[in-house]
């Protein structure tokens, strides 16, 4: 890399820069728990949510294992009038967008006219409920297909259902980019801040547990076929064998620093930095949109605490995002690590869950660590956190990883409070 | 602040392959909708679309190609390469600064729609048959993979996604390009839309909503915006990509510049996902927006670049919307729908949209609203009817509108080419 954003020039202290994107407010859905205090427990106790799949007969399929959201009752979180239109993906993103903004303690209403928007990664929009109407119309006719497929399966479903619901009129959008997704969309709603809107919701909240999703991930083959939960996603790991599919996500309260600290909000932490790039030609550049990442937050690889990996769990993947590591900070020169093991890969939703556990880590000055692995490959040189959660270390810049299957990278740098 | 500019362009859209046949078509005023012909679709309530005349085979896909890319996919690719050759901007392209932001609203639908009757034995299966599934299938699953098909025929490295914001995607990617040229994340971005909705699944989710026109007798004449005889909109499909270009980095290589991108923004109305408030008010408030981003006055606009999708709700709210933003300066200002004549690509129609605004401004020439004979009363603007109009237009509003409630304007500008930055 040649060249910088100059956008946000370094700073001594980033977080009380103009334009500054803080996070005030978080929500959870993983398949090792929902709502973010029952999440943030498992994964500090190290417990898993990877089970044998409940949401469809998957008997006859190669892969039987998943991360399924547990506990989670629909009717309980969106109105009966809106059931029949919408997809579980967007259930849940309506109750995790709340969760946020509960603990953001804002009310959207108060905010001037357009003062908060919503940005949302996804990945195959309301998938099971366009299964529902592909079969409708394939097994009876066209006059079958249902008047809510227009708007319940595309893939702006989740940031359109949280605008109506909060009344956010601001600028808004979907992005799409797999599993780089939920870095991409903070970073667009980072811009949104500073363009001038005052609060933004966004991350990403991810589900396709359905047999139609299922025939998706098994063409992509990138799945552990182990039936056994405790060793099926072993990132890092000599016998990493493919990657188990989950569901859920994060979503976040992201707002003007400025404008947080007047209303007196808690904060967690900066979105410091953001980046992105492609691998175009095959290699990969994920260490690049670590470097962007880092310059734009206006700090150096020393500043960095703790990374967390993307984690793919397959041995070429897990050597590539080892040597990018290692290549930034030397080997064995940081922390990794990937409570992901725990919840699986989320496609647009685990980046986010990531983004929440690096910044809960910062609050709690606490390293969660990655289930399953032991130790890491001979030829992954990094210092993975596994085991227990490691404690007893200053926590206060941390950079998280994603990569995007075709070949999307993301990065963000996320800097603690005060 | 850095300034972008258009340099390069390509297009595919019904009535023809290429920019050229693209606004020829435009400019005559003549109409690209009739019946489908992609699919039989005797069953259907609007059996009418605006189809582009596209083989693979013809732009040097192979069958193997032909068969693993989604027809929303080779639309982009036909595009970009025909947006890079335009903008000789190859040679000098450093991939690390260069990116790609891709709008569309259904990604790979068609292809997913096609795929699901194989896996699941023409719907008698819930329980689908993977092993009957193609082995791309992941590849219309997550529509990502339509950026990373243009990122890799351009070789960018830089900032690459898709944006899926329903029927502004087309807007809101060109929108978004824009911005990461301006904060210097990239100083070349290729963007546009595509989109191939044309597809079983699609034409049966608007025929419940009765969104899309009926009007099987008569399809050459079938979208009417802001007629009284209009009865909703006509399906289109098709792409537009764009060269965005840092204005210094141009003005250095010597490039032709079709336009500026001067101006962008987009609110929402968190009213409904379908739905639109008869007050156009956040349409109205995302033009507002665009010009103070622009630095423009509103009776600066010399053309408007309309959504007129010829569904009642839109043509009255965007009305409503153009005389609370522009105030009576929208009595004189030209206003068209080119969806008149190429039908409603969605995701894509934003980019096309888009592209039309930059050759007006290049050509001295407003398309028209085709299909334009019993002005509704209730949209009382001048939209231009059925001839296209000379006259030279330095700066163009073109707005969208979309399920989920989300309104954008973007402003272009004639490039002042002597001007500093």
């Amino acid at each position: 890399m040649t060249t910088t954003s100059p956008v946000c020039a370094p700073s001594p202290s980033p977080a009380t820069r103009p334009g500054t994107a803080v996070v005030t407010g978080i929500g959870v859905a993983a398949p090792n728990g929902f709502g973010t205090a029952a999440w943030w427990a498992a994964v500090l106790r190290g417990e898993s949510g990877i089970g044998p799949i409940t949401r469809f007969d998957a008997s006859g399929y190669p892969v039987r294992l998943a991360g399924e959201v547990p506990g989670f009752v629909a009717a309980d979180h969106v109105s009966s009038r809106l059931l029949p239109q919408t997809d579980r993906v967007t259930r849940l993103s309506l109750a995790v967008a709340r969760e946020a903004l509960d603990d953001a303690g804002v009310d959207p209403a108060g905010l001037p006219d357009y003062g908060a928007g919503v940005v949302t990664a996804s990945s195959a929009g309301g998938f099971e409920f366009g299964q529902r109407e592909l079969q409708a119309l394939w097994s009876r006719g066209s006059r079958y297909v249902s008047a809510y497929q227009s708007f319940a399966w595309f893939y702006a479903v989740n940031t359109g259902q949280i605008s109506i619901r909060h009344g956010l009129r601001g600028p808004s959008g979907a992005v799409v980019s797999e599993q780089a997704g939920g870095l991409d969309a903070v970073a667009q709603a980072r811009r949104q801040i500073r363009r001038g809107t005052p609060l933004m919701i966004t991350g990403g909240v991810d589900s396709a547990l359905c047999p139609w999703g299922w025939a998706a991930h098994l063409a992509d083959g990138r799945l552990s076929t182990a039936d056994d939960p405790a060793v099926a996603f072993l990132p890092f790991d000599a016998g990493a064998r493919g990657h188990v599919v989950g569901e859920g996500g994060a979503l976040f309260v992201l707002e003007e620093a400025e404008a947080a600290r007047e209303r007196g909000a808690a904060v967690y932490g900066s979105i410091a930095g953001c980046a992105a790039t492609f691998d175009a030609d095959g290699s990969a550049h994920l260490a690049d949109a670590a470097r962007l990442a880092l310059a734009d937050a206006g700090v150096t690889r020393h500043d960095i605490d703790v990374v967390f990996a993307d984690a793919a769990g397959d041995r070429a993947a897990d050597r590539a995002e080892a040597a990018a590591i290692a290549g930034l900070f030397g080997r064995f020169g940081v922390p990794v690590t990937a409570p992901k093991s725990m919840a699986g890969r989320l496609l647009a939703g685990g980046a986010s869950l990531d983004l929440a556990a690096a910044l809960l880590a910062l609050r709690d000055q606490v390293i969660p660590p990655t289930t399953g692995t032991r130790r890491p490959a001979d030829d992954c040189p990094i210092d993975l956190v596994t085991g227990a959660p490691r404690r007893g270390v200053r926590l206060r810049t941390a950079l998280v990883l994603a990569r995007g299957q075709g070949g999307f990278n993301a990065a963000a740098v996320v800097s603690r409070a005060d | 602040m850095k300034r972008v500019v258009i340099t390069g362009m390509g297009v595919v859209a019904p009535g023809g392959v290429g920019a050229k046949a693209f606004w020829e078509l435009l400019t005559a005023g003549r109409t690209a909708t009739r019946e489908i012909t992609l699919f039989d679709a005797a069953p259907y309530r609007s059996r009418i679309a605006a189809e582009a005349d596209f083989d693979p085979a013809e732009h040097g896909f192979d069958p193997a190609e032909a068969e693993r890319l989604d027809r929303a996919a080779q639309f982009a690719l036909v595009a970009a390469r025909e947006a890079l050759a335009d903008s000789g901007v190859q040679d000098t392209l450093d991939p690390s600064r260069t990116g790609v932001s891709l709008g569309s609203a259904v990604g790979c639908t068609t292809g997913l729609d096609t795929e699901y009757a194989v896996v699941s034995n023409s719907g008698r299966d819930w329980a689908v048959d993977h092993d009957r599934a193609v082995p791309h299938l992941y590849d219309y699953f997550v529509p990502s993979s339509l950026a990373a098909e243009v990122a890799r025929a351009a070789g960018a490295q830089g900032p690459v996604s898709l944006v899926s914001n329903g029927c502004t995607s087309g807007l809101d990617a060109i929108g978004y390009a824009a911005e990461l040229i301006r904060e210097g994340s990239a100083d070349v971005m290729l963007t546009g839309a595509t989109d191939a909705p044309i597809s079983p699944i699609t034409v049966a989710c608007f025929d419940a909503i009765k969104a899309t026109s009926p009007r099987n007798d008569d399809p050459a004449t079938a979208s009417r915006p802001f007629d009284r005889t209009r009865n909703g909109f006509v399906l289109g499909e098709g792409s537009a990509v764009l060269v965005l270009e840092e204005f210094e980095r141009a003005r250095r290589r010597g490039a032709p510049v079709y336009a500026e991108i001067s101006g962008f923004a987009s609110r929402s109305n968190a009213y409904h996902m379908t739905g639109l408030r008869t007050d156009g008010r956040e349409m109205a408030e995302a033009i507002r927006a665009a010009l103070d981003e622009a630095r423009l006055d509103r009776t600066a606009v010399g053309y408007v670049n309309a959504h007129g999708s010829g569904t009642r709700q839109n043509d009255r709210h965007e009305t409503a919307a153009l005389k609370r933003s522009l105030g009576s300066h929208a009595h004189d200002v030209p206003v068209s729908s080119i969806k008149s004549m190429i039908g409603h690509s969605l995701g894509a129609i934003g980019s096309l949209e888009v592209a039309a605004s930059a050759l007006a401004i290049t050509h001295h020439t407003v398309p028209p609203t085709a299909n334009l004979h019993e002005p509704d009363p209730e949209c009382d603007l001048d939209y231009t009817p059925n001839t296209a109009r000379e006259q030279r237009t330095d700066t163009v509003l073109s707005v969208g509108s979309g399920f989920g409630g989300f309104q954008s304007a973007i402003v272009l500008t004639r490039p002042r080419l002597a001007e500093a930055a």
